[in-house]
């Protein structure tokens, strides 16, 4: 079973996290901005996340913490 | 069990770079590096002039802000002064490869032990996106408005290929960060320019072809592509030198 | 106390900075000041310092403030024409609070100028030599003996300041050999609790850097600077009296044209003339006090340089002119003959005869 943890305030929505989940599980927020005016990114069905940690490999910022 | 957090070798200051600058992905694979060689508390870092001016504040180690290029000489000086600490120096294009470029082969050629890691995104970002000495043919910048043109603004620089001409150099790749697989490799690279001067090697350099989507004018997800379509077809990847492997053949 | 020796300027420089506790020396070659880096070259690998000679002024001076952020003694020399690329440098080295040794055996100039001597630096040294607000520390040595004495104060005062001292020469001195009693070796250099060593994972990390965005916290930067160049021109000028008790002219000289002007000093004294003479040992902090004391007691100032007048101009400052100050100046590499300042002195004596 698969945990992220997002550090929303860090991120700039700048989405090559979602285009690097093999799961198509990471959406940027549709509805909502961070302090800082960005859409952030959200896990849309964590269950089905299997951890493998692409997106936070491609993350620039160092939002995103895995834990399997 | 965490498999992915942030390395403990950057501090918890946020980046200043636009969204989807790669400046993050590197900065993270050199705090990795140092974090899994266990050499945070012998690490001086030299930061350059340009986007990554403030660098300093980002990695948990001693740093030194350089002049404009002249980070491979500082580090220079640190390293003689103390030699049995690691010194890297973290410059981008305008920085390392025009106003830096006589300290950078110097550098080489003496076979300094010292890791330097080189931006190339073919712009010159912090000052708002003007040529670079590695920006493309073609290439439309603040300062060539109607593309780069060979017959007045002269041809791209290719650091490694360079640099592979002279007999100082330990280590020499071309990396990128663009997709999973290739950020795996860069932080391969990168680790092993920490580690070769660890071992006393001599003059390591890992070039990463990087985006700058903002003064590229695409998304991050474009620029991305445009690495692949435009930059990777310029400057190949790979191995331009690496001495240990050499002697083991 | 060390034995006399003979020796030739420049390589007074250099082992008076090792025995200063220097080890870090980066150059490159220039006439007339390539003794030192020779020196060095010979010297530094024997006793487990660094000689490198970088691929430029440019990047010595940056390998410079490399070494110095570690907080070792460093130091690097050149002539006229590499001083000016180095100020880069030497501006990030004020900027970012570091002590270490600039010499300059000066040519002259502008642009390439020549290869014998000259003191047209003068103004480069003594108003900041490189972008922004700050000075360095400025000594003037007029002889072989002060060559070796000057550079151990160099380092002693740049340290105690935080802040680049240069040894401005002019290339008489670099060149000419005299006896020198040698200082006595500096054992332990003082620990810097800034210094960029490694945390040792035991502290927070240190910066070391001149950039600041904030203009609220640069302008703090400046003014606490200042108030610690306040603090050196209070308490660092140096200077030396020559036959001064009685003068009614004061020669004001540095380097090789006051040891001209002695000779002239002498010669006019036989005429039955007062004059004498102050010469700055300081150019940065110039001074300014013993200059105005004096002002109150001479009917005039000549000022004997191998430039145009550039320190006149601190002396018409330094006593904010209240009294006439001439000039008597050579350039080029030419030094004046002691007849040359006597006439300068006559021509002052006689104007006051006449009045």
């Amino acid at each position: 079973m698969a945990k992220l943890t997002f550090k929303e305030e860090l991120c700039k929505g700048c989405g090559l996290c979602v285009n690097a989940c093999p799961k198509g599980i990471l959406a940027l927020a549709k509805n909502r901005l961070n302090g800082k005016g960005h859409a952030p990114v959200e896990l849309t069905d964590p269950d089905a996340c299997i951890g493998c940690a692409s997106c936070a490999i491609m993350c620039p910022d160092c939002v995103i913490k895995v834990e399997r | 069990m965490i498999v992915f957090d942030k390395p403990k070798s950057l501090t918890d200051a946020v980046f200043h770079y636009c969204p989807g600058c790669t400046h993050g992905i590197v900065h993270r694979l050199v705090a990795e590096s140092i974090d899994e060689l266990g050499i945070e508390g012998r690490t001086i870092g030299i930061a350059p002039v340009g986007c990554s001016v403030l660098a300093y504040n980002y990695f948990a180690c001693d740093m030194i802000e350089a002049a404009h290029g002249r980070a491979p000489a500082v580090a220079t000086g640190v390293k003689r002064a103390l030699p049995d600490r690691i010194v890297f120096s973290y410059q981008g294009d305008g920085d390392l490869a025009s106003i830096g470029m006589c300290e950078t082969v110097s550098t080489a050629a003496r076979g300094e032990n010292i890791t330097i890691i080189f931006i190339n995104n073919a712009i010159y970002g912090m000052t708002g996106g003007q040529m670079a000495p590695t920006s493309l043919i073609g290439q439309v910048t603040q300062t060539s408005p109607y593309g780069r043109d060979p017959k007045t603004q002269g041809y791209p620089i290719r650091i490694c290929e360079l640099l592979a001409t002279l007999d100082g150099p330990e280590y020499l790749a071309r990396v990128t960060v663009n997709s999973v697989p290739h950020v795996r490799q860069a932080k391969k690279a990168i680790k092993k320019a920490f580690q070769n001067q660890i071992e006393g090697k001599g003059f390591s350099l890992v070039e990463v072809v990087s985006s700058c989507p903002t003064n590229w004018g695409v998304t991050p997800l474009e620029a991305m592509k445009w690495i692949d379509e435009k930059m990777i077809p310029q400057y190949p990847l790979g191995v331009y030198r690496d001495r240990s492997e050499e002697a083991s053949r | 106390m060390q034995e006399k020796v003979l020796m030739k300027g420049n390589e007074a420089i250099a082992e008076a900075a090792i025995l200063a506790g220097c080890r870090h020396y980066f150059g490159y070659p220039i006439t007339p000041q390539t003794e030192v880096a020779a020196y060095m070259a010979k010297k530094m690998p024997k006793i487990g310092g660094t000689f490198l000679q970088a691929e430029s002024e440019i990047a010595a001076i940056n390998m410079v403030y490399g070494a110095a952020s570690t907080g070792k003694r460093a130091m690097t020399s050149s002539s006229s024409p590499g001083i000016a690329l180095k100020c880069e440098g030497i501006s990030y080295l004020a900027g970012s609070d570091l002590p270490a040794l600039i010499v300059n055996v000066q040519r002259g100039g502008p642009g390439l100028g020549g290869i014998q001597p000259s003191q047209s630096d003068y103004y480069l040294a003594t108003r900041g030599p490189g972008h922004g607000d700050f000075h360095v520390i400025v000594l003037a040595p007029s002889s072989v003996q002060e060559m070796a004495d000057l550079t151990g104060k160099a380092f002693e005062l740049a340290e105690k300041y935080r802040m680049p001292a240069m040894l401005l020469a002019d290339g008489t001195m670099g060149q000419m050999m005299e006896p020198v009693v040698l200082p006595d070796p500096v054992e332990t250099v003082p620990e810097k609790t800034w210094a960029v060593t490694g945390t040792g994972c035991a502290r927070e990390h240190r910066i070391i850097n001149s950039l600041d965005l904030s203009p609220v916290n640069l302008e703090r930067l400046n003014l606490e600077r200042f108030k610690r160049y306040e603090k050196v021109e209070a308490e660092e000028a140096m200077w030396e009296s020559f036959l001064m008790e009685d003068a009614e002219i004061c020669i004001v000289s540095c380097g090789i044209t006051a040891r001209v002007s002695r000779n002239a000093i002498v010669a006019a004294r036989e005429k039955g003339i007062r004059v004498g003479m102050i010469r700055p040992i300081t150019l940065w902090p110039f001074p300014k006090k013993a200059l105005l004391n004096a002002a109150d007691q001479v009917h005039d100032f000549i000022c004997v340089e191998l430039n145009m007048g550039q320190m006149a101009e601190d002396v018409e400052l330094a006593i904010r002119c209240r009294k006439p100050v001439a000039r008597c100046n050579r350039v080029g590499g030419m030094i004046p003959s002691p007849d040359e300042v006597l006439e300068a002195i006559y021509k002052a004596a006689g104007k006051e005869a006449g009045k």
